[in-house]
């Protein structure tokens, strides 16, 4: 089944100087905050954040709660901001799979993509022989997961302490997260044209369209990250 | 509420779950030394580039009230502690989220 070994190993990674368990807690209590108020019991927020684990989703399915939208429209409004997991899935999938892995834990594993998770994997897979990789992965998966189920519960049951001055501190510590983590991937040509160009095309695009501007910018800035990249030699 | 809060969970699952499922099946066909493979590491990291970049300068909730100017210093100065702790990724997360509250109490 699953070798404990590398699973552990996985596990581990929320603990140390690299720990995402910070910035992930700290939106998820906002979600655990925000969800209270929309009048979920504390069930549901755990079962939200259970199914779901993507943050711009859940956050997507609350306004749409708000304004009253209709179950076809949550759909699409969260199919379309949740979309990045896609090429995430697809540049990351390639370094798990291995013939001796049965392919249920892939596609049963695909659920703890997540910005966080999937930024650890990116920088540790190297150091685990490719066979054991898909057991390293649930193992991160299974961690940063349940780390994000447990800060909904103390959000939800916090919330009445949580006071604007917190919620605005809670707001910044995973972008920020995201920011240290993107600058120690940049070590190739293409990943560092493609973090900065993104990071300038994607909010550009943000005034033609708020919605589709992350894959937009996206989209145009990978793509000539990858092109400038492969004529000098990646 | 218009909607049953446990389907609307599920609707948002599903729809969250697809691009994970057809990523898994995509991916099933695409050899890590591939360009394709290469090409879909880039627009993943641009696309996460885009989305970082837009929680900060556009962002949907309360970070939205805080001056532009005082959500560049905050980022400028954890990218600062990062470097500076030898690429921690605890102290400028914790930082961050301190000063910031700090900033908009007293300013």
């Amino acid at each position: 089944m699953i070798d404990k070994k590398y699973f552990f190993k996985g596990f581990k990674s929320i603990k140390g100087v690299g720990s995402p368990a910070i910035a992930l807690a700290a939106s998820f209590v906002a979600i655990g905050a925000l969800l209270k108020s929309l009048g979920f019991t504390v069930q549901e927020s755990i079962f939200s954040t259970f199914l779901t684990y993507a943050l711009p989703g859940s956050l997507v399915m609350a306004e749409s709660m708000l304004i009253g939208a209709s179950l076809i429209n949550i759909f699409l409004a969260v199919w379309l901001v949740n979309a990045r997991l896609y090429p995430m899935t697809v540049a990351l999938m390639p370094l798990l799979i291995h013939e001796n892995q049965p392919r249920w834990k892939y596609y049963l594993s695909c659920h703890f993509i997540a910005v966080s998770s999937w930024l650890i994997m990116k920088d540790n897979y190297e150091v685990i022989e490719k066979e054991n990789r898909i057991d390293f992965w649930i193992g991160i998966g299974t961690a940063t997961w349940s780390v994000a189920i447990l800060a909904t519960v103390v959000g939800y049951i916090a919330s009445d302490f949580i006071n604007e001055d917190i919620l605005i501190g809670l707001a910044i510590i995973n972008p920020i997260y995201f920011t240290c983590m993107m600058l120690s991937a940049m070590k190739t040509t293409q990943i560092t044209l493609s973090v900065i160009l993104g990071a300038i095309i994607g909010p550009m695009f943000y005034f033609l369209s708020p919605e589709w501007c992350i894959l937009f910018g996206g989209f145009f800035a990978g793509t000539i990250a990858f092109f400038v990249g492969e004529k000098n030699g990646k | 509420m218009a909607n049953n809060i446990i389907i609307v969970i599920i609707v948002t699952s599903l729809a969250t779950y697809l691009s994970r499922f057809l990523g898994v099946i995509s991916a099933e066909k695409i050899k890590e030394t591939s360009k394709i493979f290469r090409w879909f590491n880039c627009l993943a990291y641009s696309t996460l580039a885009a989305l970082i970049a837009r929680m900060i300068i556009f962002p949907s909730g309360s970070l939205n009230e805080v001056d532009y100017f005082i959500r560049f210093i905050v980022v400028f100065l954890a990218i600062v502690i990062f470097y500076l702790t030898r690429k921690n990724l605890v102290y400028p997360t914790i930082f961050s989220g301190i000063i910031l509250s700090l900033f908009n109490f007293y300013l």
